[in-house]
């Protein structure tokens, strides 16, 4: 249905593995809540991958589990071959909320990943003002986190995540709680500033257009248990305008896929008697809402 | 301001009612605030109660902050010191001088032993409280960020505990204070809470109030200048005062 605009990708090396992995959690008063069951996942090197689904699908724990926070019960999550530990300086996380230090000044804010990794301190600073002015904040250097919108809170997390130079840049729904208009302008950004520096993004959202506006992959996920349930390759060119007909029309695939899941949790959360179909407006003629026009 | 001066002058006219010996008025009080200053009594009780309440309050909040982080943080430590904690916070700290006497005499130690144990329990409980509501997001962020072990309690978790700790640090101080007076009254030792108790001994009731109104100029002033200013500046710096 698309343009195949690059399909080299498939050569290059693996940079993430997720092979077999499965996570659970006791459950209170006995058993086990299974988040994840047997992912199978590769990402290659400077691929920009988007995970999306319904909530309680595993795609916060995928992240989560490649950010070395939290270990697999059973599997193996693998960067650059090797096995995930920990939490390391070639993987970093931005989160919904900015994560910023209130206590810290933006500058300070930025320049706290190249203190903990003992950067001196000339280019520490040189490195901040780099990052800084890549998100169009360097004017706000001395402001304290508070004073920010959320778009430049979002602006300076994206530039403390990349200040220490990681290969990979994970994402959990970083744009979620800013204004659509916002969120268009640092959609751009985003995509400038991933083709500029090359790097490995995971970016995890709920948003199908913003998952097919951005990545070069979407990853279905499913729920119950949180599974792989479709790999799609987006292969429109960029940059992406987020009203591109493409854009659009490969949204609305996804959005099929997504809803079946969708539907299923919220046939899980509500009672049986809840069906698609029976939530809808009815559509006859008195109801029309001027489709006759 | 206004409402000082009414106070001053009620309290004025009151005692002109009464026998002034039992209720001197502020003329009688701000003369013994005078003579207790001019003559060094009260500069030196001051000064002498000050330089205790330091020592035994930095005790306490370094000890008290150390001790609510492992409260927080070692499943261990708040199963056992935990309720022990809850159970001392309701001992008030002065019922600790006729032990800390026994043990170690009649001297400094005895009075500090009061005085920290009055504050640090405080402080401990609020530091714990803090330390447990630091957002778990900017944990989490500060691991990625490569922040493990020492450099993440120093550089994260206190700094993000320090709003919490603050105010457990102001409650400190005021409990240190009361405790530090009330051992001074029960034992001889050159304080405030020894002129306090002078006053008493000579019926000198201008010396008690004037007494009182040193402790309550040295509390207004340690709240405003210390921490009320330290909460300021934080308010400022968090962003606090916009929500």
């Amino acid at each position: 249905m698309v343009d195949t605009y690059r399909d080299a990708k498939a050569g290059d090396a693996p940079i993430i593995e997720v092979a077999a992995v499965t996570k659970s959690w006791p459950r209170e008063g006995g058993g086990e809540v299974t988040s994840l069951a047997a992912v199978d996942l590769t990402i290659r090197r400077g691929e920009f991958v988007c995970l999306c689904g319904p909530s309680g699908c595993g795609k916060t724990t995928i992240l989560n589990l490649i950010a070395g926070l939290e270990h697999p019960s059973s599997g193996e999550v693998r960067v650059r071959g090797a096995r995930v530990e920990g939490p390391g300086p070639d993987r970093t996380v931005m989160f919904q909320e900015s994560a910023l230090f209130p206590w810290l000044s933006v500058r300070s804010n930025v320049a706290f990943p190249l203190e903990m990794a003992g950067v001196p301190k000339a280019e520490r600073d040189a490195r901040v003002e780099r990052h800084l002015r890549m998100v169009h904040l360097w004017r706000y250097r001395d402001a304290q986190p508070h004073e920010l919108s959320g778009g430049m809170r979002q602006r300076a997390a994206l530039a403390r995540a990349l200040v220490n130079d990681p290969s990979i840049l994970m994402m959990d729904e970083p744009f979620a709680a800013l204004d659509a208009q916002t969120r268009d302008v640092l959609h751009g950004e985003l995509e400038r500033i991933w083709v500029e520096t090359g790097k490995t993004v995971v970016f995890v959202t709920h948003n199908v257009r913003e998952a097919v506006r951005l990545g070069d992959r979407v990853i279905i996920m499913g729920t119950r248990p949180g599974r792989v349930k479709r790999d799609l390759e987006v292969s429109l060119a960029r940059p992406r305008e987020p009203n591109d007909r493409d854009v659009a029309s490969l949204s609305a695939v996804v959005e099929r896929e997504l809803k079946i899941e969708i539907e299923k949790v919220i046939r899980e959360e509500l009672d049986d008697a809840w069906t698609p179909a029976g939530n809808g407006l009815p559509r006859d003629s008195h109801r029309g809402m001027g489709d006759g026009i | 301001m206004a409402f000082l001066a009414i106070l001053i002058a009620a309290w004025a006219t009151a005692s002109r009612l009464g026998e002034s010996y039992l209720f001197p008025g502020p003329d009688d009080v701000a003369a013994a605030l005078y003579t207790g200053f001019k003559s060094g009594i009260l500069t030196r009780a001051v000064a002498k109660s000050m330089a205790r309440l330091l020592v035994g309050y930095s005790v306490s909040l370094v000890a008290g902050v150390a001790l609510g982080c492992a409260l927080a943080r070692v499943k261990l430590v708040k199963e056992t010191v935990g309720l022990l904690v809850l159970g001392l916070q309701a001992v008030p700290s002065v019922c600790w001088l006729p032990l800390a006497l026994l043990w170690f005499g009649l001297n400094e130690m005895a009075i500090q032993v009061v005085v920290v144990l009055g504050s640090l329990l405080s402080i401990a409980v609020a530091t714990e409280s803090a330390v447990n509501t630091v957002p778990p997001l900017l944990v989490r962020a500060a691991r990625t960020m490569g922040a493990e072990g020492a450099a993440l309690w120093w550089r994260v978790i206190l700094p993000a505990s320090l709003p919490g700790v603050l105010s457990g640090a102001r409650l400190g101080w005021t409990f240190a204070w009361r405790s530090l007076l009330a051992g001074e009254l029960l034992f001889v030792s050159g304080g405030l809470g020894q002129v306090l108790e002078f006053g008493r001994e000579l019926h000198d009731m201008a010396l008690v109030l004037a007494v009182m109104a040193v402790i309550i100029a040295l509390g207004l002033a340690s709240d405003h200048l210390l921490f009320g200013r330290l909460e300021r500046r934080m308010r400022r710096v968090w962003g606090h005062d916009r929500r």
